[in-house]
This record gives C-alpha cells, sequence and structure tokens, in this order.
C-alpha cells in the first residue's frame, strides 16, 4: 500500500489538464505597468527600464533598502541581500512554491503540489516529484548528451558564418545561435520535433516574459500543443522522457495526469530562456572583453572557473515565492498571500557574499554562487544547463578568433524583462573565424 | 586535513565533483559522495579545498 501524499482536488482520469495552462492565457484587460520613479516602493520587474538597468537596481537596493516593495501584482516584496534570499529560500515552512511567477493574474496554484511539479511543489511532496526527475539530469546522464550537443553548437557556428559572410560579418549572435541550443537539447530529451522551436519560445515568452498581458486564443496554448503529445506517448511509449513521465509511478500509483502535464511543461520552459540567457550574456561579456575571449583561446584550465563565474555574473533567474504566515525579513513584515521574489543575480553580486563582487573574475576561486537556487529546489536541469553552457562558448571560442558588439553601444543590447534576464537580441560583428569541421566528417581526406 | 560532508545540506550542485573527482564521487541521483573519508592525500589538498569553497550549501567543511 502506498503512503505517498497524493495530490489534492487532482481530477485522475481525463488527460486533460485543469488550471495548470492558466498562466498561459491573457487578462481580458491587461493591467497597465506604468514607468517606476522609486525602486525601493514600487519595483516591477517586468518594465524594460528594469531589464536594462538591472544591476545597478540591486546594487542600489543592497545599500539603501534591502527589502524593496511594490504594490503591484497585488503586493510583492525584494529582498536584494544574499542573506535574506538564502534565508527565504531555505524556509519551506513561511514561503511556499505554490506561486513562482509574479503576475496580474493573482494566480497562484495549491500547496503542496502546485501545477508544475516540482518546482511549484512543497514538503514532503516536493522531494517525491523532484526525485522523479533526478535520474535523467544527473551528472553522468548528462556527460552522455554532450557529443550531441557539440555537434549541434558546431553546425549552428557554420550557419552562421555563412549568414555572416553575407552580411558584412554581422550577425545576431542571440537569435542566430545562443537560443537553439537549448531547444534541440530539451526537444531531444523530451522526444519533441526540434522544428517545433518557434511554438516553444512562443509559450514561453507568454509565461514568463509578459505574464498575463500577451492576448492568446485557447488553441495555440502550451496545454493544447502538450495535450497531444502526451495522449501519443501513454499509448506508444518511446524512448523519451515524455513516455517516461507518462508511465512513472509513486510507490506503484501512476502519476495524475496534471502532474505528468505538469513536469512536461516545466521542463520545456525551464531550460529554454534560461541557458539562452546564459550563453547569450555570457558572448555579451565576452564581445567587450577580448582579453577573456584570448585567455580562454590558450587557457583551457580556466574552464570550470570561468563557467561558474559567468553563471555568477549573469545568473539569469529570479524566482518567487508566496508568504504562508506573518513574517519579518529585516524591517519588512509580510503577510499570507503576498508574493517574494527571489533575485539570485542580486544575491550573486553582494559585497557581504563574494569578494570583489562587481568585478567578473575569470579564474575566481571561491564562487558558492546561487545561480542554480538554494535548497530543496536547485536547478534540477544545473547539469544540463552547465554542460549547454559551457560547449556553447568552447565551439565559439575555438571558432571565432575574434568577434565585437556589432552596435558600439553595449547599452543598445535588449534584456528580456520579468523574472529571466538575458539577450535577447546580441547583433555582433565576427572579425576573424575558422568555420569548424563536423566531427562525423573523415579526418584528412 | 580530513573532510566532512553533511548530506542533509547537500542539494546536489555537484561543484565538489567537478572540482574535485578524486575526492567526490556523485552518485545516480546527483547527490555528493565522498570518497576519502580518512586523511586526504597532500596532493589532493588543494583540490579538496577548492570543493569546499564552491560548495553553494556550506555541506563540506575541513577539519584538522
Ligand atoms: C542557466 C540555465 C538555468 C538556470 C540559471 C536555472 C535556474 C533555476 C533556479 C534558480 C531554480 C530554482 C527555483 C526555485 O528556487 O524555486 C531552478 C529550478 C529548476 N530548473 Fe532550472 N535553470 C536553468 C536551466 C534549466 C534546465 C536546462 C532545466 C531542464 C530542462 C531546468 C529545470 C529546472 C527544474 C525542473 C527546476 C525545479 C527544481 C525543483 O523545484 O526541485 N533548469 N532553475
Ligand atoms: S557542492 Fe555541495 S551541495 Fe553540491 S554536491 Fe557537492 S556537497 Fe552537495
Amino acid at each position: 500500500m502506498s503512503n505517498a501524499p497524493q495530490p489534492p482536488g487532482t481530477s485522475g482520469s481525463a488527460a486533460t489538464p485543469d488550471g495548470d495552462s492558466d498562466l498561459d492565457l491573457t487578462l481580458l484587460e491587461p493591467v497597465e505597468h506604468p514607468p517606476v520613479e522609486d525602486w525601493t516602493t514600487d519595483l516591477d520587474h517586468t518594465i524594460s527600464d528594469y531589464a536594462q538597468n538591472a544591476p545597478e537596481i540591486w546594487a542600489e537596493l543592497r545599500d539603501e533598502c534591502p527589502v524593496a516593495h511594490t504594490d503591484r501584482f497585488g503586493g510583492c516584496w525584494f529582498p536584494a541581500r544574499h542573506e535574506d534570499v538564502s534565508s527565504i529560500a531555505h524556509d519551506t515552512e513561511n514561503f511556499s512554491s505554490r506561486g513562482i511567477i509574479v503576475n496580474d493574474m493573482g494566480f497562484r496554484g495549491e500547496s503542496p503540489v502546485g501545477f508544475a511539479p516540482p518546482i511549484t511543489s512543497d514538503p514532503p511532496f516536493h522531494q517525491i516529484a523532484r526525485k522523479l526527475l533526478l535520474g535523467p539530469f544527473s551528472p553522468k546522464a548528462v556527460a552522455a548528451l554532450e557529443p550531441a550537443t557539440r555537434e549541434t553548437c558546431r553546425s549552428l557556428i557554420r550557419e552562421m558564418l555563412a549568414e555572416a559572410a553575407d552580411n558584412d560579418g554581422v550577425v545576431d549572435a542571440a537569435t542566430a545561435y545562443s537560443q537553439h541550443i537549448p531547444v534541440r537539447v530539451i526537444a531531444r530529451m523530451l522526444g519533441l520535433p526540434e522544428t517545433d522551436g518557434e511554438k516553444f519560445r512562443a509559450f514561453i515568452h507568454r509565461i514568463l516574459e509578459k505574464p498575463g498581458q500577451v492576448a492568446v486564443t485557447p488553441g495555440e496554448t502550451m496545454a493544447a500543443y502538450l495535450e497531444g503529445v502526451i495522449l501519443e506517448r501513454v499509448d506508444e511509449p518511446r524512448d523519451d522522457l515524455i513516455s517516461y513521465l507518462a508511465h512513472a509511478d509513486i510507490d506503484g500509483m501512476p502519476l495524475t495526469p496534471d502532474h505528468v502535464f505538469g513536469s512536461i511543461a516545466l521542463l520545456l520552459i525551464a531550460g529554454i530562456d534560461t541557458t539562452w540567457s546564459a550563453i547569450g550574456a555570457s558572448l555579451w561579456h565576452l564581445a567587450q572583453n577580448p582579453r577573456h575571449h584570448e585567455q580562454l583561446r590558450t587557457q583551457p584550465e580556466l574552464w570550470p572557473f570561468a563557467v561558474e563565474e559567468f553563471l555568477r555574473f549573469y545568473a539569469p533567474v529570479t524566482m518567487a515565492r508566496v508568504v504562508q504566515e506573518p513574517v519579518q525579513v529585516g524591517q519588512a513584515e509580510m503577510s499570507p498571500g503576498d508574493w517574494v521574489l527571489l533575485p539570485f543575480p542580486s544575491a550573486n553580486r553582494d559585497p557581504e557574499a563574494f569578494e570583489d563582487a562587481e568585478t567578473f573574475v575569470i579564474d575566481r576561486q571561491k564562487n558558492r554562487h546561487a545561480a542554480f537556487g538554494l535548497g530543496i529546489h536547485r536547478c534540477v536541469g544545473s547539469n544540463l544547463a552547465r554542460m549547454e553552457l559551457r560547449v556553447a562558448l568552447q565551439e565559439w571560442v575555438a571558432a571565432i578568433e575574434a568577434f565585437e558588439l556589432a552596435d558600439e553601444d553595449p547599452e543598445a543590447v535588449r534584456w528580456a524583462t520579468g523574472q529571466v534576464r538575458g539577450p535577447r537580441e546580441l547583433p555582433v560583428r565576427i572579425l576573424g573565424a575558422t568555420p569548424p569541421q563536423p566531427t562525423t566528417q573523415p579526418t584528412g581526406a | 586535513m580530513r573532510i566532512e560532508y553533511d548530506r542533509d545540506a547537500c542539494q546536489g550542485h555537484n561543484r565538489c565533483y567537478l572540482l574535485a573527482p578524486e575526492v567526490f564521487d556523485v552518485d545516480d541521483e546527483g547527490y555528493a559522495v565522498l570518497r576519502i573519508t580518512g586523511e586526504i592525500p597532500s596532493e589532493l589538498e588543494e583540490k579538496a579545498k577548492l570543493a569546499v569553497d564552491n560548495c553553494p550549501e556550506y555541506a563540506i567543511t575541513v577539519v584538522q
């Protein structure tokens, strides 16, 4: 007999999820997001002013505030310091994951399962849902995906260089290179066509960048897309993660359809913009710091440190929690139902936690960064993301001898709004390159 | 020098395994496994300290 906690309020029979796609629907009357005058009392992470200036805003808040607030989104807190981010992330009693994307719809799920386990789940169910995913994303499982990922990067670079050659050496590194890598890798793992990448990015844009702010018809939602695919795999399992989850069990009990859908939606959403952002921001950095580019070309022993420093300095992901019990953080008195953003990127630049925190140190030896979160929700995909980032950058620096930003003003790059921050367009000028050879081609011909 | 590893604090960030694979292995779920429970050989001390300094969860400590 199973004594595993079962999700409350889940329907159980139809393969049609209910409630989980709410985040991918639009409000009839989108809420206005006026410009912000004072970040300490009216912070809004969904406007471009925030995205363009985030590191400066974080620094100001860490120094002066340090727990900012806004009445937008029905009330939301923003603890800027590492110490507070860490203590909230570790306090799953007072802070629930039933809401992790701050939105205008007031949309939150139900504890302890939520709409996308395990990221929306609380203990004790969280660990059960998480355990199902740990195996396929463990370091050793991920190592097996490295050769194919490398090949993907090489073929993208070949295509990109051909495009650049027709365009005075200028190409958009975000849309021609970095955005495709995580899409192809996760599509392969889930067993979805790599050519559906455009659709995945549309779901993600609506859910992460402008939650509830973009119009969509029910037929275009992620739920509509995934339902069909899941049903196919229920009937005819293949060797992929969708089939694995569709047939997985918890102590002999099959997962509910909502759980299967939620976890698959999570894997599709969680790994794409995040990794795209990390690769893109790292390339933005290298374009402006040719010395670091050269060091990576000539000193391979730097890689393990450099990858973690890119992740620290350009951490793309801010998570959120919902306050469960009245609780005090510093001077801030938080009430049940309040949102709390967890800005891991700001924590990563806190001088109290890192020496020389605002400097990019390519061989930083002490780097306990929180880019993948802290506590029980540590990113399940961290080993995969780290591998993708390393391979994407290794292949880039191996092929591209020199490059620069096409626009002289580094601030001209558009950074994504919302809780995943990275450059969404990154026009660069290639100044010297050797197209990579396909690994499968016989050498010395 | 010896290393102490706290399995309850470990969240599987795998920084230790990447930096000091001679000292840390990783299990099928991605949690660290301490390979050397006794005295750390002197040639591995530096790597072991790197693992300590990079664990985001403070799950590894040096005991002299
Ligand atoms: C650079 C890329 C990435 C970054 C910075 C990142 C960041 C994060 C962060 C900060 C969390 C913690 C959430 C919380 O505390 O509520 C998280 C959770 C998660 N991430 Fe990632 N992520 C990345 C890539 C990926 C990839 C590639 C996947 C897999 C396809 C993935 C899957 C997940 C999952 C399943 C969780 C939920 C874990 C749980 O709640 O137990 N992520 N990620
Ligand atoms: S670095 Fe720390 S949290 Fe990560 S696996 Fe090692 S001991 Fe665990």
